[in-house]
């Protein structure tokens, strides 16, 4: 009986990891379509519309590698996972490509076999309080009942912040956002914590997002970005080039408005190397040499993704703070296309 | 002796094998279990063969690092300091606690739903058709989400109660709080590294079963006493006595008194806490489970023969003697074995608790333990012999009480 179990667990990772093969480019463009593990909904990064179809700040990164790779950035079928089931997703081949708020640390990178091309926001855990309980610091939350997402670095940050602080606090892990939101609404926590621009996502949800304040701590690095499994080096190239790509593209001025003039030809040499006017940089990566022009054209440089999803003009209303480029004080800077 | 006609002797051809009756049958089987064990054969192979290629190993370790991470019922010492194995055993004692107490009210309702279903009363009966559909008929996850919003959406939360004098018992959205028994010279710990066990509660259950043991001492002399002369002489206050003197003594040496819980901060603070997410999952459970067992219990009251009350009737019973006396005790040997399988029911639905939150072996080991370590098949694997080890002790449990109450015929 115990074996027959055993077995039948063997038998359920067997099959599973049986469908992850290397050449994840060829599988890609095989099946015409790109599979992207994205979150269950949170507004703003990843979330179906009034329509159905997917929209978000990773959204666009998994529509930005389908117009590199397969020329259309609407051939993606988007897998929600939780925080619980992405790896194993990955893992498993169920996906090609993770786009979900996902916190790049050394044990994902190393242990569990990924890899992170990138970070495509800098995020902090932080915390979100109603605002009538008057709360103006993290450190004055002794004793409080927090609610948290389970599966997430979170917990960790968490339980070190308390520790840290000589505090004791009552965890509540909930395994989705929309429950842990019911919980925190329904005051059965005082605190929500999750990644600062989680907790933003999630206010601009509420009916009254001026009755909750976000606490000015952040009390850990989350470096978020789009990760792949290892040992496939080319898909993970044309993953983190396509990310570089939207990054650069901002830095030199080149958008889905003024990319069609720039792809004529311009000065700048690296924008020609950019757009594949000049140079193979797509045939280095498998690609053609159009892949770049079409994913600015169909979503823009970095900088319109930003605004357009998460920006201050957005209900979600983030600033540019550590993601601006690096020309202006930020932290995204991207190694040059050359 | 008498001789057969020996039958011609042609020897073993192989299409036996085939057209033999006396063969194929066996041939049959050992071609199944040559497929089964080559289907099983690959299976592990190709595990191991895609485990090498993601570049993972197949070890335990992790069970020794710190976990990082807090749980919040802990029903032994725990903290973020302590290994994964330890928020583990957490997790395992927290499912325990639930099945546990999810099990006897299950039981409770079911067999009181079972009976009145068979009520005479139409009110009753009906009543008792639609608690049975209603919780059958939808999923657990829905029952427990639906408990527990409640829960939360209806009950005032902790900071409501500021400037409310607030008595011995405190229902929030958050949980239960209801008094803790405390000490005041308290005899202290025993510190089993482990585990810590209160010399005062081992104090005061030895107190309580030597009473009872020397109280059913005490019963059994005035039994021979009444056997012997037929006279019964008064033992009540004795056996009363017995045990309840020397408790209320100790209680008093030891300084026992009542804690109440208190509104400090963001949450009460002392008295004996009972979560939200448990409360919810017990009801939840227990009604939903109760329902099987009614029907269970019904089927079981229905199988025993109407002649059998139509006796305890002649002989004077009344009806609600004749259920406890006659019909249950054989009612069991029917509702036993199908009972089994809806205590392994309720103790794997356990495993739903992550859902409102409730930290059981499944959020422990298979969430975030899974999550933090990345060992998915090491945590699983762990995972399924918990559950089977329990399913299997219940089950044994349960048979044995089985054999003590099937029918015995000689």
């Amino acid at each position: 009986m115990r074996t027959s179990v055993f077995f039948g667990t063997v038998a359920a990772a067997g099959l599973a990891a049986g469908l992850a093969s290397a050449a994840t480019l060829d599988d890609v463009k095989a099946a015409g379509e790109l599979k992207c593990g994205v979150s269950t909904g949170l507004v703003g990064f990843a979330a179906p519309d009034a329509s159905g179809e997917w929209a978000g700040f990773d959204v666009s990164v998994c529509r930005a590698v389908a117009a590199a790779v397969l020329g259309d950035p609407s051939a993606v079928k988007f897998v929600p996972t939780t925080g619980k089931t992405r790896f194993t997703a990955l893992a498993s081949g169920e996906v090609d490509m993770l786009a979900r708020n996902t916190t790049w640390t050394f044990s994902r990178d190393v242990d569990l076999g990924f890899e992170f091309v990138g970070v495509n926001y800098y995020d902090g855990q932080g915390f979100m309080v109603p605002a009538e309980l008057g709360v103006s610091s993290a450190t004055e939350l002794d004793g409080a009942t927090v609610c948290i997402q389970t599966g997430t670095t979170t917990e960790l940050n968490l339980a070190d912040f308390f520790r840290a602080n000589g505090m004791s606090y009552e965890p509540v892990p909930i395994e989705t956002n929309a429950e842990a939101q019911q919980k925190y609404l329904a005051n059965a926590c005082d605190v929500y914590t999750t990644d600062a621009s989680g907790l933003a996502a999630t206010r601009a949800t509420f009916e009254d997002p001026a009755a909750h304040v976000v606490l000015p701590e952040i009390v850990s690095k989350e470096p978020l970005g789009p990760l792949v499994r290892h040992g496939d080096n080319q898909w993970g190239d044309i993953v983190r080039w396509t990310l570089n790509a939207l990054i650069t593209a901002e830095e030199l001025g080149v958008s889905s408005a003024n990319v069609d003039e720039m792809k004529g030809g311009t000065n700048n040499p690296e924008i020609n190397r950019l757009l594949g006017t000049e140079g193979t940089l797509g045939a280095m990566l498998g690609l053609d040499a159009d892949w770049a022009y079409r994913v600015i054209k169909t979503q823009g440089n970095y900088g319109e993704i930003f605004e357009t999803n998460i920006g201050e003009a957005t209900p979600i209303g983030l600033a540019r703070g550590l993601n601006a480029k690096w020309t202006d004080g930020g932290l995204l800077y991207s190694p040059p296309f050359r | 002796m008498s001789v057969t006609a020996a039958p011609p002797s042609e020897g073993f051809r192989l299409s036996q094998l085939i057209y033999d009756t006396r063969y194929r049958g066996m041939t049959i089987q050992i071609v199944a279990l040559f497929a089964l064990m080559l289907a099983v054969g690959w299976l592990v192979s190709n595990a191991i063969a895609n485990l090498e290629a993601l570049g993972k190993d197949f070890n335990f370790s992790f069970l020794f690092a710190t976990s990082g991470y807090d749980v919040n019922q802990r029903l032994l010492e725990y903290s973020s300091q302590s290994t994964h194995g330890r928020a583990a055993v957490m997790g395992i004692l927290n499912t325990l606690v639930l099945a546990a107490a999810g099990c006897i009210t299950a039981t409770v309702i079911g067999v009181l739903a079972g009976v009145a279903r068979l009520s005479k009363n139409w009110l009753i009966a009906r009543l008792m058709t639609i608690y049975v559909e209603a919780f059958r008929n939808v999923p657990t996850l829905l029952w427990i989400i639906i408990v527990v919003a409640i829960v939360n959406e209806t009950l005032p939360a902790p900071r409501d109660f500021r400037g409310v004098e607030t008595g011995a018992f405190v229902f929030t959205n958050r949980g239960f709080y209801l008094p803790e028994p405390l000490f005041s010279r308290s005899l202290g710990d025993i510190d089993l590294t482990l585990l810590k066990i209160s010399i005062d509660l081992l104090a005061v259950l030895a107190v309580v079963f030597a009473g009872l043991y020397v109280s059913k001492r005490i019963g059994s002399w005035a039994d021979a006493k009444q056997a012997a002369t037929g006279d019964r002489p008064t033992v009540v206050w004795y056996r009363l006595g017995i045990v309840f003197v020397p408790l209320i003594i100790l209680l008093v040496a030891l300084g026992f008194h009542l804690g109440y819980a208190e509104l400090k901060g963001f949450n009460f603070k002392g008295g004996t806490f009972i979560r939200e997410s448990f409360v919810g999952l017990w009801i939840a459970l227990s009604l939903y489970t109760g329902a099987f067992i009614a029907e269970n219990v019904r089927a079981g009251i229905q199988a025993i023969s109407k002649g059998q009350t139509e006796a305890a009737y002649a002989l004077g019973l009344q009806p609600g003697r004749t259920m406890s006396l006659v019909i249950l005790p054989q009612a069991l040997r029917v509702i036993v074995p199908v009972m089994i399988s809806q205590y392994l029911n309720l103790t794997k639905n356990t495993s739903l608790a992550i859902a409102v939150g409730y930290m059981d072996a499944t959020g422990t080991l298979g969430g975030i333990t899974l999550n933090q370590t990345g060992r998915e098949m090491e945590t699983i694997l762990l995972l399924m012999a918990f559950y089977l080890v329990v399913s299997l002790s219940i089950s044994a449990v349960m048979n044995i009480y089985n054999e003590r109450t099937k029918l015995k015929e000689r």
